[in-house]
């Protein structure tokens, strides 16, 4: 194949920009990554006629082998599936009204381009937002952002791992992904919620099942057991939200003890004697009560990883929007990490290297094309909030100035493949705080709840039928990763950067045409592929290029931190700067009681938030949702197993579903399966089936932990009441 | 019986039901039929550890199958050279005798076609070289195939490994 295979074609708009080649007779293989959630595995896609016939997990990344999940399975679904969207779409009526009308791309761009022009009028250019799910292609949605002067690029993670990532950032100066587990040669591993064979990352379930299988510990710490907790050696039922006060204990033990790494610290670690204050009454006894782990549990463990370090890993959480000291469960845990002295050495936490470290050059940034945007950030993420990452913001303040116009008004917000609809609690009140914008845009290959609620919904290619930019993803070995265009659009539909292009060339912004002008994916592939030494051919022959031949480890001599004193900094810094404590008191949890319970939620391996539902296969698959509650309590309340059962989180919506009477939920804690209860009426698979949660979790939108900027969705307490045939029992 | 073995190590098993769709779409199956399955159970508690079970269920290709007795075409079939139990859609009528004769509840219906679908170890794949669809795409890799006796078998060493442990921290 030609390495430089550009072909300039005079393009209309109207015209969909397919690879050369796609569509052709015969069967071939491309290599692409998987679309049906945010981890985006990377795979091989069989193609015969135009048809995908097989997928599989791209076998050049040996760690994922031809390993796929269900969801990724049932991609075949999403492509032949009609309910979702196949032009553009403005809205007819009123916002949320249903009633669309079909438009050519060029209307629907036009429309677009028209009212953001008005918005930049009425509040410049940083009065435009975008949020989208984070991962490895934010370069061009940033650089779409920027490009028109906002500084408003936002990725989910106020509802999903800002906490973890921002704890990171606080102790070890980087984000929480710079970190890689090697569970290969890991002895025990500590996760605190983080349900890893259900909240599926494939190759991360893969090495975790084999490190088990090689006798690996496992301690899972979590009120709910799941199925992770049935793979461990070790499960502590905790009471809900008191995850931080134990690890507050076992800092105090691991001191006690003097089992830290002495030489590691020494050297890395800064804020020994704050740690020690910080830590002097958390004894193993005074957290008996707040946990429910015994002061002699808790010993037992400590000395257990005392002989397994460094090879003990404490995982610091994905999901981590949990509650209102999540961010500081996520820093100790890290803290925990450094006091084993595992950073950067086999078996522990593996520090992610740049093409760089290994003498190459990484992906040429989309975003250097466009001018430096020096207006300050909506959400203050940087600057009036230091501790939040800039890169990745907190959405939930979006929303706050949309509402409020402080510190400025947003007029037009982008959502591109994110829900925050289902993504984020009380959708109600996010609805409120978008009444007022000009524009709303919804980017999706599906109808999202939010999709539904916006002026315009722009139908994306599916994964299999469009063609990316290129991501770069640091790891152990550095990685150039592709996703090539399997198949031809069923629909009238079109790639992101395309979309992106078609928007910005529509402004009066001479930056902003430039930024993206690309006439075919090749030109801009081969633009992020300029100084790299790799070419579009070699990218198609593997999907996956690796940047060096094996891992190296950074020689412990040679170990920085990007910290403002360059070391691993137990009192931060930057949180000093932000006013907060860098490991304050923990906050006591009043046990619920009566009909009162702390709502808990999370997704099996076959649901990927609210997106999977409507996938005739996965539909298929979807647990009926049920309410786990413990034995104790629901006998108090007379509810038996499979009693229909009401539950009300303090707004108007109610939501009824059956009981699950279990001891394996703790007992101040209810928990159901989160993505159910969409209401999308042209996704009828998903229609209406199960509670939306995020429904339940009624005033909490702007309701975050303070220090990580995470919403506080467990902070939610819900009322749950027997219904019987007459109506709600008592 | 078929001279293969499709096992399932339960212990490495984490009920993801990837198994089912990869065989799904490998027979290009819509809802309904599921020539797979993973029968879940709720966790028990086992030396104070929540323990999940999950039983792999897709054809167990009997030595004397049922469901080929009971067709009247001739459609349902046992491959002569390997003991691989099919049916050949060109001949089923569509009867559902083979569903009822199945002990297992392994034959499926097809409301696509109006015939019976099953689990035929993905024949064509095998006889290409390859493995079923459930097994090469599986998540954790806890399903394996093979002819009997070839096919790695976890089990003994990782119970020696248990009593090992079992003796060095007691």
């Amino acid at each position: 194949m030609a390495d430089n295979d550009v072909r300039r074609v005079a393009m209309t708009s109207s015209m969909a920009p397919n690879v050369s080649g796609v569509g052709a007779p015969g069967r071939r293989m491309v290599y692409s990554m998987c679309g049906m959630c945010a981890v985006r595995c990377p795979m091989e896609v069989t193609v015969e006629d135009g048809r995908v016939t097989w997928l599989q997990g791209n076998l050049h990344d040996e760690a994922l082998g031809a390993s796929l999940c269900a969801k990724g399975a049932a991609g075949l679904f999403l492509e032949s599936d009609d309910e979702r969207p196949q032009t553009p779409l403005i809205r007819a009526g009123e916002r949320g009204g249903g009633r669309w009308r079909r438009a050519s791309w060029d209307e629907a761009l036009d429309y677009v381009a028209e009212k953001l022009k008005e918005t930049i009028e009425a509040f410049g250019g940083r009065g435009i937002a975008l949020s989208d799910r984070g991962g490895p292609f934010v370069d061009l949605t940033r650089t779409f952002v920027h490009a028109l002067g906002s500084p408003n690029y936002f990725n989910h993670d106020a509802g999903c791992m800002g906490n973890a990532h921002n704890a990171s950032r606080s102790l070890y100066g980087f984000g929480a992904a710079e970190l890689i587990f090697d569970l290969q040669h890991c002895k025990h591993l500590v996760l605190y919620g983080r349900n890893i064979v259900e909240s599926l990352m494939v190759k991360e379930a893969k090495a975790f099942m084999g490190a088990v299988a090689r006798g690996m510990r496992c301690t899972y710490i979590d009120p709910r057991a799941t199925i992770t907790a049935c793979k461990a050696t070790r499960y502590w039922q905790v009471r809900p939200k008191s995850d931080y006060a134990l690890n507050l204990a076992i800092i105090h033990e691991v001191l006690e003890q003097e089992v830290y790494d002495k030489e590691f610290v020494a050297r890395f670690v800064s804020g020994m004697d704050y740690l020690r204050e910080a830590v002097k009454d958390a004894t193993p006894e005074w957290q008996e009560p707040h946990t429910g782990v015994t002061a002699a549990e808790l010993r037992a463990f400590v000395t257990e990883i005392a002989a397994d370090a460094p090879q003990v890993i404490f995982h610091p959480g994905w999901m981590s929007a949990r509650h209102k000291q999540s961010f500081y469960v996520s820093r100790s845990a890290a803290i925990l990490n450094a006091l084993m002295g595992n950073i950067e050495v086999p078996g522990g936490c593996v520090l992610g290297k740049a093409p760089e470290h290994y003498g190459r050059t990484g992906l040429h940034q989309l975003i250097d094309r466009v001018p430096e945007v020096k207006e300050p950030r909506v959400d203050g993420a940087g600057a009036a909030r230091p501790q939040w990452d800039p890169a990745i913001g907190m959405v939930h303040q979006a929303f706050a100035a949309m509402e409020t116009e402080q510190p400025y008004g947003i007029g037009a917000y982008f959502a591109y493949r994110h829900d925050p609809f289902t993504g984020l609690p009380d959708p109600e009140a996010t609805q409120r705080a978008m009444e007022k914008l000009k524009l709303i845009v919804s980017i999706d290959v599906r109808y999202s709840e939010m999709g539904w609620f916006a002026d315009v919904i722009l139908p994306e290619s599916t994964y299999l039928e469009r063609a990316n930019i290129l991501c770069q993803m640091n790891g152990p070995v550095p990685v150039f990763s592709m996703r090539d265009q399997a198949i031809v659009p069923r629909f009238d539909s079109r790639p992101a950067w395309w979309i992106f292009r078609e928007i910005l060339r529509r402004t009066d912004i001479k930056e902003a045409r430039e930024a993206l002008d690309f006439e075919t994916i090749e030109e801009l592939w081969n633009y992020q592929l300029d100084g790299t030494g790799v070419t579009i051919a070699e990218m198609r022959e593997t999907g996956v290029v690796k940047l060096a031949a094996a891992p190296t480890l950074i020689p412990r001599d040679e170990l920085t931190f990007p910290t403002p004193s360059g070391k691993i900094e137990i009192e931060s810094e930057v949180l000093k700067q932000a006013g907060l404590e860098s490991l304050p008191k923990y906050m006591p949890k009043e046990a619920p009681t009566g009909e009162k319970f702390t709502l808990l939620f999370a997704k099996t391996a076959t649901l990927a938030q609210g997106q999977s539902l409507n996938n005739p296969l996965l539909n298929e698959r979807a647990p009926k949702q049920v309410l786990w509650i413990h034995p104790d309590r629901a006998a108090a309340l007379g509810i038996a197993d499979g009693d229909e059962v009401e539950v009300n989180g303090g707004g108007r919506y109610t939501g009824c579903l059956r009981a699950k009477v279990t001891r394996w939920i703790h007992p101040e804690a209810v928990f159901m399966l989160h993505g159910y209860g969409a209401t999308v009426p042209l996704a009828r698979r998903a229609l209406g089936l199960g509670v939306a949660d995020q429904r339940l979790q009624h005033g909490k939108l702007y309701d975050f932990d303070p220090a990580g900027g995470g919403c506080a969705l467990t902070e939610t307490v819900v009322q749950v009441k027997r219904r019987t045939p007459e109506g709600v029992a008592g | 019986m078929s001279k293969y073995i499709l096992r399932h190590d339960e212990a490495n098993c984490i009920g993801c039901l990837a198994c089912e769709v990869h065989c799904k779409t490998n027979k290009d199956l819509g809802p309904g039929p599921n020539p797979c399955r993973i029968i879940a159970f709720d966790p028990v508690e086992v030396n104070g550890l929540p323990r999940a079970h999950f039983v792999f269920m897709p054809c167990f290709h009997c030595e004397d199958p049922w469901c080929v007795r009971a067709c009247p075409t001739g459609a349902m079939q046992k491959r002569e050279k390997d003991g691989i139990v099919f049916v050949e859609p060109s001949l089923c009528i569509g009867c559902k005798s083979c569903i009822a004769a199945c002990p297992w509840g392994a034959v499926q219906w097809n409301p696509a076609t109006n015939k019976v679908i099953k689990c035929d170890y993905c024949k064509d794949r095998i006889d290409a070289g390859l493995q079923p669809a459930c097994v090469t795409k599986c998540v954790t890799g806890c399903l394996s195939f093979g002819e009997a006796n070839e096919v790695p078998d976890p089990r003994r060493e990782r119970y020696a490994r248990y009593i090992v442990a079992e003796e060095a921290s007691s």
